[in-house]
């Protein structure tokens, strides 16, 4: 179930976040933070809660725009671009919320099939039917399909999300605590459906959280965030070896 | 709080108030259009208000006509009691009262949606989506309730008319035609014109306090709560205080 960690990565790189800076009020949340992710890595982002991790993904996606730095994403500097252009950018972006962000009002099908129709994707109705089913196949709720999001349990939530991050076959998928409020069994469900989907659609995947059996499971690269900076990188194992009581206070 | 914090705090939210409204109408006129959701917003925020607003109106009409006839009886003036009636309710009581009927109903609903989707992050997942979230889910609940307010208003007027009609007919004997022929004699294009267009405006109106409060909902569900209670509170006030401008407006212009 585990990323393979001896995997190549002598690739592209995906994402590339150079000095950013954010801050709300005298709040400063990333002071110079740095990252690099190449094409198939799956990177956590380890962290306390509030030390500016759902910042720091949210800058990614362009929810929020940095005060200072660049994020080149796809050979583009996200927080210069105009509108249009980042939405062709996020169509290539899968984004798992902490919430699942499933829009109560609409039916598992019409969730799934939302992002397709907003991101004028030229497909028809039919091609349109395939995809969601697939999707829902992959994470193992093709029942589902008619029912209502307040109709489902918390882990079918999470996993009709990530099946929506699916859809549109994104080259990196963003996961903001993707295990938060899960209990472990459906917490270990979910981060083997991550790493499953990892190798099956060949994605890059960017985690951000503070669950230790998601960051071991589904990480061949860890970065601790602490103090708005990249404070320490490396593997799993790496890690755990650091005797920095920063570092350490982790993975104890 | 002393007087001047709580004026700062008014300050700020009627100048973040005004620069949502401004940002409604520079979303309003920018392409891509979201026609298919202003359409489905119609029918939620008009057609399914109707039976309420139906229902409301009736018993409105009946009630007024049942409380003016002893008056009109005591001054001999009993046969004008259809004119008396279709004039109060098309100036004043119908815009008013369904407005004050929508704002509980439209109001509240944009106002709790909206904050929940907010403090869900449904609304960043539209934008990730590729949707611009202000036009979708703000432009379009406005401009459906600027356009359906008046004609809720308008059949809202004409069911009262035929509770009225009952009223009447509960102590008195009035013919159907008798009655419709008296109400439209006495009604001028100086009473209905008025009326209407500023049922646009307290259409408008319930509808951006509902989505400001709504879209700035503070984390959780008590915020939520409060954003659809104020989105009731502030737009019933404001529904009287437009009432009060447009009599003032309507009387400068010669239209009493």
């Amino acid at each position: 179930m585990d990323v393979k960690k001896d995997k190549p990565l002598q690739m592209a790189l995906v994402l590339e976040i150079r000095h950013l800076y954010k801050s709300f009020g005298n709040n400063h949340v990333l002071l110079d933070f740095n990252l690099e992710i190449k094409k198939g890595e799956s990177v956590v982002v380890l962290g306390k809660s509030g030390s500016g991790k759902s910042v720091l993904i949210k800058c990614i996606i362009g929810l929020l725009k940095p005060d200072k730095g660049s994020i080149e994403m796809f050979g583009e500097n996200i927080p210069d671009i105009k509108d249009e252009e980042l939405d062709k950018i996020r169509a290539k972006v899968g984004f798992l919320f902490q919430s699942n962000a499933l829009y109560d009002s609409m039916t598992v099908r019409e969730n799934l099939e939302f992002p397709l129709r907003r991101h004028w994707i030229q497909v028809s109705q039919d091609e349109v039917n395939t995809m969601v089913k697939e999707a829902l196949e992959d994470v193992g709720l093709a029942h589902t399909i008619d029912m209502m999001p307040a109709e489902l349990s918390g882990g079918m939530r999470k996993r009709i999300a990530l099946a929506r991050t699916l859809i549109l076959n994104p080259e990196i998928i963003l996961y903001d605590e993707p295990t938060t409020g899960l209990d472990p069994i459906t917490s270990k469900e979910i981060i083997g459906l991550m790493t499953e989907i990892q190798g099956k659609y060949n994605t890059t995947s960017l985690i951000i959280s503070h669950d230790m059996n998601c960051v071991r499971m589904a990480s061949n690269r860890i970065v601790i965030l602490v103090d708005g900076k990249c404070y320490a990188n490396g593997t799993y194992e790496q890690l755990k070896e650091n005797m920095d009581p920063k570092v350490k206070q982790f993975f104890e | 709080m002393s007087i001047a914090s709580n004026l700062k705090l008014f300050l700020n939210e009627a100048g973040d108030m005004s620069r949502f409204t401004g940002r409604f109408f520079i979303q309003c006129f920018k392409p891509r259009h979201e026609f298919a959701e202003l359409l489905r917003q119609c029918f939620v925020i008009g057609y399914k208000s109707l039976p309420l607003v139906g229902l409301t109106a009736f018993i409105m009409g009946l009630v007024l006509t049942l409380q003016l006839r002893p008056s009109m009886v005591d001054y001999g003036v009993e046969s004008q009691l259809p004119a008396i009636v279709a004039i109060s309710i098309v100036r004043e009581i119908g815009p008013v009262i369904t407005a004050l009927i929508f704002a509980g109903k439209i109001g509240s609903s944009i106002g709790a949606e909206l904050g929940s989707m907010k403090v869900t992050e449904q609304i960043d997942a539209m934008e990730v989506s590729g949707t611009n979230p202000f036009k979708y889910l703000v432009v379009t609940r406005v401009l459906a309730a600027t356009i359906m307010l008046p004609v809720l208003v308008t059949l809202g007027d004409a069911i009262s008319l035929y509770g009225s009609w009952l009223g009447v007919n509960i102590r008195g004997n009035t013919s159907f035609n008798l009655f419709w022929t008296q109400v439209v004699d006495n009604l001028s294009f100086n009473d209905v014109l008025p009326a209407f267009i500023k049922s646009y405006f307290f259409g408008f109106a319930v509808a951006i306090i509902g989505c400001y409060k709504g879209y700035n909902s503070s984390k959780g569900t008590e915020g939520v709560g409060r954003s659809a209670n104020s989105a009731v509170v502030i737009s019933s006030v404001m529904i009287f205080i437009i009432d009060l401008l447009a009599v003032q407006v309507t009387d400068i212009l010669g239209f009493n």
